[in-house]
């Protein structure tokens, strides 16, 4: 535990990312920069069909089949099935094809451009079966696709008796808010180097979030034991969530291939593909029914939420668990009820996507906040700071908020560091002349830490740390580094609960084969969780030089150094290690959704600021702050970093990021025609900071990487609402969508004026 | 398809490699000279992952034919640190945090360097519009204009 009187060194500086220089000298090894002699490519071919049977495949003309090395859903020596929650997902297709990018038949040749234009002269013949696209669809059940009603995952939280208020309110109030699919757009493409070696197993390396997954995913495909499956994350340009659980279809694939082959597979995605045919984030549809006094108290909520999971279960049932938590948004009401759906359609599965469902959930709910206030006459802020959750209430599911919590204050700063009221009085000014009218909005939010309920207890997450004889202390853990600090902080945590300095800390990269399972790289789990493990280790590991009496309390870093290099010499391995044990009085029931959904939740208001052009219909950002209350910031300069990136990837979600569907396939599966935000379309995103330490967290600190993107898209439309006096429900808010709303307003303010006439 | 003979000097040293003429230049550089500090993020042009500098122009190798390079002076991240010392941009790029995941980074070093050659003291918009062929997903690109800025302001 951090104490106020050991004043920390090293946890809450700027120290540099470890590695750092390895990035900005380009040698940082990333998968397709590993080359292997003797080395295959691989490649995938795809079903190009949303839902049908195989008839038949054939190979056309032109190709020297011989050369090459083909895997077919017969060749798999195990389970063809991708191990992950529920087991219904094919590592290629047999028979069935359930999306357009369902894998079907693998190529490999050691030339690229062979093996690339060999995908193109494989033919397969279908007999097309009916599909489905979208979330009414599947409700519908007319055409079912999964199960027994295309329902992967249902979920219900009561709290109070909702049913039981509607009578006495006095306004009910409704909405419907929906967002679309969201492509995490990693810059490194995933990817995949595979070796087979009939004595020692599989190997595989790439870019991955979660080794441990790969390898609990390849053992069954191949029949093998954990130690004849080995896995190695590379350096890994990205993630975001795309790279929790496809990875393992990769890694399947060019395992399969070099299992066949006997040569090294390297399989690596071009952008195409990756955006076509790996996770997105779920489609969603919210409805809100709110019953409120006169007076501004919420009294009931009643709110549906639906998410699109596409044709296999993959981690849909968690991501709908997760937006059905944070459904209610920050707010204390004695009556609600969240009724929650995950449903099946024949498009490539949906997956993780940091917010992981909390974004969709909490637009929906930031969005009809504003409505509400608007109809009782109240400000948005007013109407919020009346309903906030403060210590000693309960969450949705019954969670007390024990830490201190003021969102009220919280919510007083963001909006005077965004100068909200003067500004508020100034564009209502400005707008009455002009074409471009400017509008500021803004969200209030939280975001729950870790994995939820029983979660972290299941996992049982271990690390451990060893110190060299050279003084050196290493940290094992299988948490992944993906550009958001993982390194770094394990590091900074370690050094300073050793007393040693950051430099002499090192992170092993994980390798199934050397770290212990300290669960997946996701969920912002890895500083509170993870970096206390570390902690915890750490404290034992420097008991152990103290009991051996080689160092004296008040000792320097060299001295501990030293006090390593003498124990290994004299005494032998210097090694501990510290399993994850559930902070006192949490309590989770799975069935009825009840109890500590998250150890910890962050706390977060942004304030956006726009203009909108009514000519063209464009949305310009002009200011955004972003304030947020995370426990202890364990490094100021990478957790800024963290929030500005989250900033502008919700900033693309909720204004530029465009998924259009054709068939259930990606149609716009490009850079040029899927528009993320570039160097010129963000604005300044100043990013502050309220520390208030989380005493189960390591040093203090609770989780940071998926807040930001919770809480811009709602804050956005609450600011073109603001600018226009449009009120839009949907996300991404595109200037097509805009003009034709203006239009909208527009004839039905000629109506107005023609009938007063 | 008919392989042919090109010459080129990379970070300031001849190279020949014989390659097919339409042969992206980023693969001659991570394949035939082994310089995978390049990267590849599209392959259309649109993420500048893969810029170097070719005869001091800022320019995506992935749509450049190897054959059109020839006898151009071409420059990776490989070749920015001058005598084993980080560029002071690298050294700022660390220091304000400006490298996460790290692939977009040495195009966005590239892109920072054409800049900084052609404009010492750039404005936020100058580097806005400098860096608008490079696309970085994680760091919403703030951290990126700090390190430029820092630069430009030491060397005044
Ligand atoms: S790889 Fe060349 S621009 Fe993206
Ligand atoms: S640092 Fe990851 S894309 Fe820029």
């Amino acid at each position: 535990m951090y104490s106020k009187s050991m004043e920390p060194r090293i946890v809450g500086t700027a120290v540099p990312r470890k590695e750092a220089a390895a990035k900005v000298t380009g040698t940082a090894q990333y998968v397709d920069d590993v080359s292997l002699p003797g080395m295959l490519h691989g490649v995938t071919v795809r079903s190009g069909h949303p839902r049908a049977l195989i008839r038949h495949i054939h190979f056309g003309d032109g190709i020297p089949w011989h050369e090459f090395t083909i895997v077919t859903a017969r060749d798999i020596p195990g389970r063809n099935i991708v191990t992950l929650i529920f087991d219904d997902q094919p590592f290629l297709a047999d028979g069935e094809i359930n999306h357009p990018e369902e894998p079907v038949l693998l190529l490999a040749h050691e030339n690229k451009d062979m093996v690339r234009r060999a995908r193109q002269h494989v033919f397969i013949d279908y007999d097309p079966l009916p599909a489905i696209f979208d979330i009414d669809e599947a409700l519908q059940a007319k055409t079912i696709i999964w199960g027994e009603d295309n329902v992967f995952k249902r979920y219900c939280i009561e709290k109070g008796d909702v049913d039981a208020v509607w009578s006495q309110a006095d306004f009910i109030v409704e909405g419907e808010y929906s967002t679309e699919a969201q492509e995490q757009l990693y810059i490194e493409p995933q990817g995949m180097l595979a070796t087979w070696d009939p004595e020692t197993g599989i190997t595989v390396r790439g870019s991955m979030q979660c080794p441990f997954y790969v390898q609990k995913a390849l053992m069954p495909l191949f029949n093998l034991p954990a130690e004849k499956v080995r896995v190695i994350q590379q350096e890994t340009g990205g993630a975001f969530g795309g790279k929790e659980e496809y990875p393992s279809m990769i890694a399947g694939h060019a395992a399969l291939l070099a299992w066949k082959s006997g040569r090294p597979v390297k399989m690596i995605y071009d952008r195409e593909e990756d955006m076509a045919a790996t996770t997105k984030r779920h489609p969603s549809r919210t409805r809100h029914r709110t019953a409120v006094s006169r007076d501004g108290r919420l009294l009931a909520m009643d709110i549906e939420f639906i998410i699109d999971g596409g044709a296999y279960a993959t981690l849909s049932s968690v991501v709908l668990s997760r937006g059905t938590i944070h459904a209610a948004g920050p707010y204390r009401c004695d009556n609600i009820r969240v009724r929650s759906t995950a449903v099946a359609t024949n498009t490539p599965p949906h997956g993780a996507f940091r917010g992981f469902g909390a974004p969709q959930s909490l637009f929906a709910i930031e969005r009809h906040m504003n409505k509400v206030a608007r109809t009782l006459g109240l400000t948005p802020e007013e109407f919020r700071r009346r309903n906030f959750l403060r210590q000693g209430d309960s969450t949705a599911t019954g969670q007390l908020i024990k830490q201190p919590l003021d969102l009220a204050r919280l919510q007083q700063r963001a909006l005077q560091l965004a100068g909200y009221a003067d500004k508020l009085e100034r564009f209502s000014r400005l707008n009455r002349e002009g074409t471009r009218k400017k509008g500021i909005g803004f969200s209030t939010f939280m975001h729950g830490a870790g994995f939820t309920g029983s979660g972290e207890r299941h996992l049982q997450s271990v690390v451990h740390l060893e110190a060299r004889a050279d003084g050196t202390v290493c940290v094992l853990s299988s948490m992944t580094e993906m550009g958001q600090g993982t390194n770094t902080i394990l590091a900074q945590i370690a050094a300073e609960a050793l007393g040693t300095s950051y430099e002499q800390v090192q992170v092993l990269r994980p390798d199934t084969a050397q770290v212990p399972n300290s669960g997946p790289t996701v969920a912002s789990r890895t500083a509170m969780v993870i970096g206390r493990l570390v902690q915890s280790a750490a404290l034992s590991l420097k008991e152990k030089l103290l009991q051996a009496a080689l160092l004296q309390p008040g000792y320097t870093p060299e001295q501990f150094q030293s006090a390593c290099r003498e124990y290994i010499c004299s005494i032998g391995p210097l090694k501990t290690s510290a399993q994850y044990e559930e902070p006192p009085g949490v309590h989770w029931d799975d069935e009825k959704y009840r109890g500590e959904a998250y150890g910890a939740f962050s706390w977060a208001v942004h304030v956006a600021e726009v203009t909108v052009d009514t000519v063209t219909g464009e949305i310009q950002l002009d200011d955004f702050v972003a304030l947020q209350e995370v426990g202890r910031v364990l490094n100021p300069v990478l957790a800024r970093g963290q929030i500005e990136g989250g900033v502008a990837q919700a900033i693309g979600y909720a204004l530029y990021e465009k998924v259009v569907w054709r068939d259930g396939g990606m149609a716009n599966n490009q850079m040029t025609n899927y528009i993320m935000p570039t160097a010129m379309d963000l604005p300044p995103i100043r990013v502050y900071f309220e520390e208030i330490p989380y005493e189960h967290g390591a040093m203090g600190a609770k989780g940071i990487g998926e807040l930001p993107m919770d809480g811009p898209a709602p804050a956005i439309l609450n600011a073109v609402e603001n600018a226009l006096g449009i009120s839009f429900c949907h996300i991404p808010l595109l200037p097509e969508d805009v003009l034709s709303e203006l239009s909208v307003a527009r004839e039905a303010a000629l109506d107005l004026a023609g009938s007063v006439v | 398809m008919a392989e042919c003979s090109v010459s080129f000097t990379v970070n300031g040293r001849i190279q020949s490699v014989t390659v097919p003429p339409m042969k992206r230049l980023l693969d001659v550089l991570r394949e035939d000279l082994n310089l995978t500090g390049t990267k590849e993020g599209c392959g259309e042009g649109e993420c500048g992952a893969c810029a170097v500098l070719l005869n001091d122009e800022l320019v995506n190798s992935c749509l450049v034919p190897v054959r059109d390079a020839s006898g151009a002076r071409i420059c990776t991240i490989e070749g920015v640190p001058a005598a084993g010392q980080l560029h002071r941009l690298q050294q700022a790029f660390i220091e304000a945090g400006a490298a996460q995941c790290g692939i977009c980074t040495p195009g966005m070093i590239m892109a920072g360097l054409q800049l900084l050659s052609r404009c010492p003291h750039p404005t936020l918009e100058e580097i806005r519009e400098g860096l608008s062929g490079n696309l970085c997903r994680c760091t919403g690109y703030m951290r990126i204009f700090e390190a430029i800025q820092n630069v430009a302001q030491s060397s005044e």
